[in-house]
Order: structure tokens, then sequence, then C-alpha cells
């Protein structure tokens, strides 16, 4: 149980640090962000004011299809593929965020002998598990993204 | 000179979007002349000299076009998404550090910001291209989701291999332990972590295929898709993206050379300084230019397969065995 005082502590000299200041470091970057907008806005109104004007005929208006009159909405159903990308990478995205403070402390924590095992076989345990959690996926095909192709039958 | 902080914040800003701006105008020069070279043919030659004026030539078109948002689209997505795909690229560089005093904001967590805000650059390449309501740009946009999702995992697990050995989040901190010759740099440190070229070599293939550059460039096939996602984009919304997608490569190899190439540190252990990471990082940009006229474009599913069948085993195994090594040592 030698983890719990060691996060306490971590917790109590983390009070110490002053909140304000460290979040008031970060009021530039929320202005860096407001000018960034404002450079791509910038020029996109450029072009608006400076471009070319005038009337738009109905056809230069239609999405563009090759030439062609669009087919049907673009907006179509999508293969649920897409889904199960979206929902994996947002299982793994989030347990890659839980390895980054603890890469951070691993080397100073590794070299305590009180806290070396704990984080070293803590972390080990939950790479297993997620490496089993992968090779699950795997196993039922969630990675397979080519379309199954179909062995021609020889005519009966 | 010591000027104060919000003067020298906005003076870093306005530079940074001249230097944006200039790179992707002069990178768009130096492909198409790249690009040219490598099929033995001269490349732009026409305006001014060595087609130097080019990029401007471009730049009055794009500029004097007409701008349209479709009827069909949606109005508010379709013109935020330029902005959103702009914005984050100028805020990753203010984190990066040119030099030893030449950066926006040395924050602690630096490596976080990049990769939070690099990760917005996804939504909005989503967003426009759902927005244009154009079977290419729909298509377009799954595409970029899933590739991009995919090669963001194995790039996020390297880095962790990184942060193993390097103890800290701060940009400018870990260039600095990179002092010295250039066997002290993060990728040639074979003594502390003899895998650190196999993260390189994983982290420089996920961030071609985070910008979307060939080979795995899905997200913009000219041959199936026209113009992927920006095909409803006229004029100057284009453009954005254009120059979004050269500041975002400027941005992964600046995270490279800060990273794994020792930053500002100069290969010899004397005279640091913003000119030794210019280098550094054009050299990569390079090599990304290089990439792309020399291997052709992969298929979507092997695309997807080198990603989470390959990359993603390969960054894990490298994790545990880091992990393992240090333990030892």
């Amino acid at each position: 149980m030698t983890d719990f005082p060691l996060a306490f502590d971590a917790a109590r000299s983390y009070r110490r640090v002053n909140v304000s200041a460290e979040l008031s470091q970060y009021i530039p970057v929320g202005l860096l962000i407001l000018i960034a907008i404002a450079f791509a806005a910038g020029m996109l109104l450029a072009s608006t004011a400076l471009g070319q004007k005038g009337r738009r005929p109905a056809v230069k208006d239609t999405p563009y299809e090759c030439g062609m009159i669009p087919v049907g909405d673009a907006h179509m159903r999508f293969p649920v593929k897409f889904h199960i990308v979206a929902t994996l990478f947002i299982l793994f995205d989030i347990e890659v965020v839980f390895l980054y403070p603890w890469a951070v402390v691993f080397k100073p924590l590794l070299k305590d002998p009180q806290t070396g095992m704990t984080i070293f076989t803590s972390m080990l345990t939950f790479l297993g598990i997620l490496f089993v959690g992968y090779v699950y996926c795997w196993k039922k095909g969630a990675l397979d993204w080519a379309p199954r192709r179909e062995t021609p039958q020889p005519p009966a | 000179m010591d000027f104060p902080e919000p003067i020298r914040l906005l003076a870093f800003l306005l530079g940074m979007m001249a230097f944006v701006a200039v790179n992707a105008a002069y990178l768009v020069w130096a492909e198409r002349k790249g690009a040219g070279r490598f099929q033995r043919r001269p490349g732009p030659t026409e305006v001014g000299w060595a087609g130097l004026l080019q990029p401007v030539a471009d730049g009055i078109k794009l500029i004097s076009k007409q701008v349209i948002v479709p009827p069909g689209a949606d109005p508010i997505l379709f013109r935020v998404a330029p902005l959103l795909v702009m914005a984050p690229a100028m805020m990753t560089l203010a984190v990066i550090p040119f030099s030893e005093t030449l950066v926006g904001r040395d924050i602690n967590v630096g490596l976080v910001f990049v990769f939070a805000f690099g990760a917005i650059n996804v939504m909005a390449i989503m967003m426009g291209g759902w927005a244009s309501r154009n079977k290419y740009a729909i298509i377009s946009a799954a595409r970029v989701v899933s590739q991009d999702v995919a090669y963001e995992i194995p790039m996020l697990l390297v880095v962790i291999t990184l942060l193993m050995v390097t103890g800290t989040m701060n940009l400018n901190e870990i260039v600095q332990q990179q002092a010295g010759w250039f066997w002290h740099w993060n990728l040639f440190r074979l003594d502390v972590n003899p895998l650190m070229p196999v993260t390189f070599i994983i982290f420089f293939i996920c961030m071609l295929a985070e910008t979307n550059r060939a080979p795995f460039d899905m997200a913009e096939a000219e041959s199936e898709l026209v113009a992927g996602a920006f095909t409803e984009y006229a004029g100057m919304g284009f453009g954005v993206f254009f120059m979004a997608e050269y500041a975002n490569i400027v941005v992964g190899c600046s995270l490279a050379t800060v990273l794994f190439l020792g930053g500002w540190q100069s290969p010899f252990g004397v005279g640091s300084g913003v000119i030794w990471f210019l280098l550094k990082m054009y050299a990569l940009v390079f090599t990304v230019i290089w990439v792309r006229w020399t291997f052709p474009r992969t298929q979507f599913y092997s695309l997807l397969n080198l990603s989470w069948k390959i990359l993603i085993p390969i960054s894990m195994v490298t994790l545990v065995l880091t992990c393992i090594l240090l333990k030892l040592t």
C-alpha cells in the first residue's frame, strides 16, 4: 500500500502550487486563438471583398460531380465500419492518455526503491489488459477493413 | 531587449503569420519544382526567375476568384471549417521552441498542447467535407477521419516511449537535454534506449499520414476524389485549406526536429541557434516532398491495416521493451 501515501503527498504538493498563476499562463494562449482565427477570417474576407462578384447561374451552384447533373443526395448511408473505427479509436486513445502522466514520472519513481516495483508492474498490467483487448478486437474481425472476397464457385 | 510580455507575444504571432504564409507559398513552389525535377522536367519557370514569383501569382489568382457557398451546403459549418483548419496549425507553432529564446509560449505541457491542437485539424476537414454536400467531399471526410485517428494512436504511443526517457513534456527542456554532439540527440541515444530509431521511423510515418501526404493522401486522392474534402471550396476557401496543409507539414517536421533531432542544438556541440533548427526542419520537409514523388499512393484498406495491424503492435512492444529496459538499467 505504499502508493497511497505517495499519491496523497503528490496531491498535497500540487495544492501548494498557485493555481491562478498556473492558469493565467494560458490567458495569452486564448488570445492567440482569437488572433489565429482572425488571420484565417481575414484572408477569406479579403477574398470576398476583392474577388469576382456578380450573378451566379444555377449551374454554378450545383455540387461538382464531373460535370454531370448530380444523382441523388450526397448525405448517404455509410458502412458501419467507420463507426467501429471511431469507437476503437476512442477506446485506445483514452487508454493512451492515461499513459502520459505515468511516462513523465516513470524514471524518478523507478529509482525510488519504495515505488519502483509498483510503477513498473502496475503499468505492465495495464498494458497487458490493453493488449488482450486489442487481440480480441482483431480476432472479432473489427480490424478487417477489406471487403470479403467471394471465392468463385465452380458451376454445379 | 526586454519587451513587455503582451507586445512580445503579439510581435511573435505576427511573425508567425508571416512565417506560415511565406512557408505555404514557397513550399508549394518547392514542391512543384521538386516534383518537376523528380520527373525530369523543369517545373514552373515562367513567372519570375526560376518561377519564383509563381506563388505570388497563385495567391492573386485565388484571392480574385469568386467566393461561393453552395446553396446545398450547411452555411455555418461550411464557413467555420477553413477558420478551424488554420487556427490550430498556428497555435501549435506558438509553443515550438525555434531557439532557446525564440518561442511564443514556453508552457510545461507543450507536447500535449501540440497534440491537442493537432487533433482539431481532423475535425475541421471533416466539417468542411460534410458541410459541402458533395459526394467526393463526404467520402474524403470519412477517409480523413478514419485515417487520422488510426495513425494518431501509434504516434501517441511512440511519443510515450520518448517521454519515459526525457521525463518532461516541456519542449524547451527536451531540446536542452539533447545538448552536445549529435549522438546526444534522442534519435541516436542508443545507450539509453536502442529502440530510438524505430520510434523515430514510426513517428515519421504517422506524421506523413496525419498531414494527409502521399503515400497516405487518401483524403485528397486527385485521381479518384477530385480535390477531396475541398472540392466545393472556391478561391481563398481552398487557399486556406492548402495553406493549412503546408503549415501542418511544418508543424509536424518541427515537432520531429524538437523531439528527435535536437531542435536548435548544433550537431557539433557549439554554436546552437535558430539556423540549425531551420536546417533540420527543412531537411525533413524536403524528405516529405521526396517521399511524395517517389512512392505511389496506397490503397485505403492497406493504409488502415498498416496502422492497426503493424504500427500499433510494434509501438506497443517498443513501449513495453523500453519499460523493461529502463527497469533493468
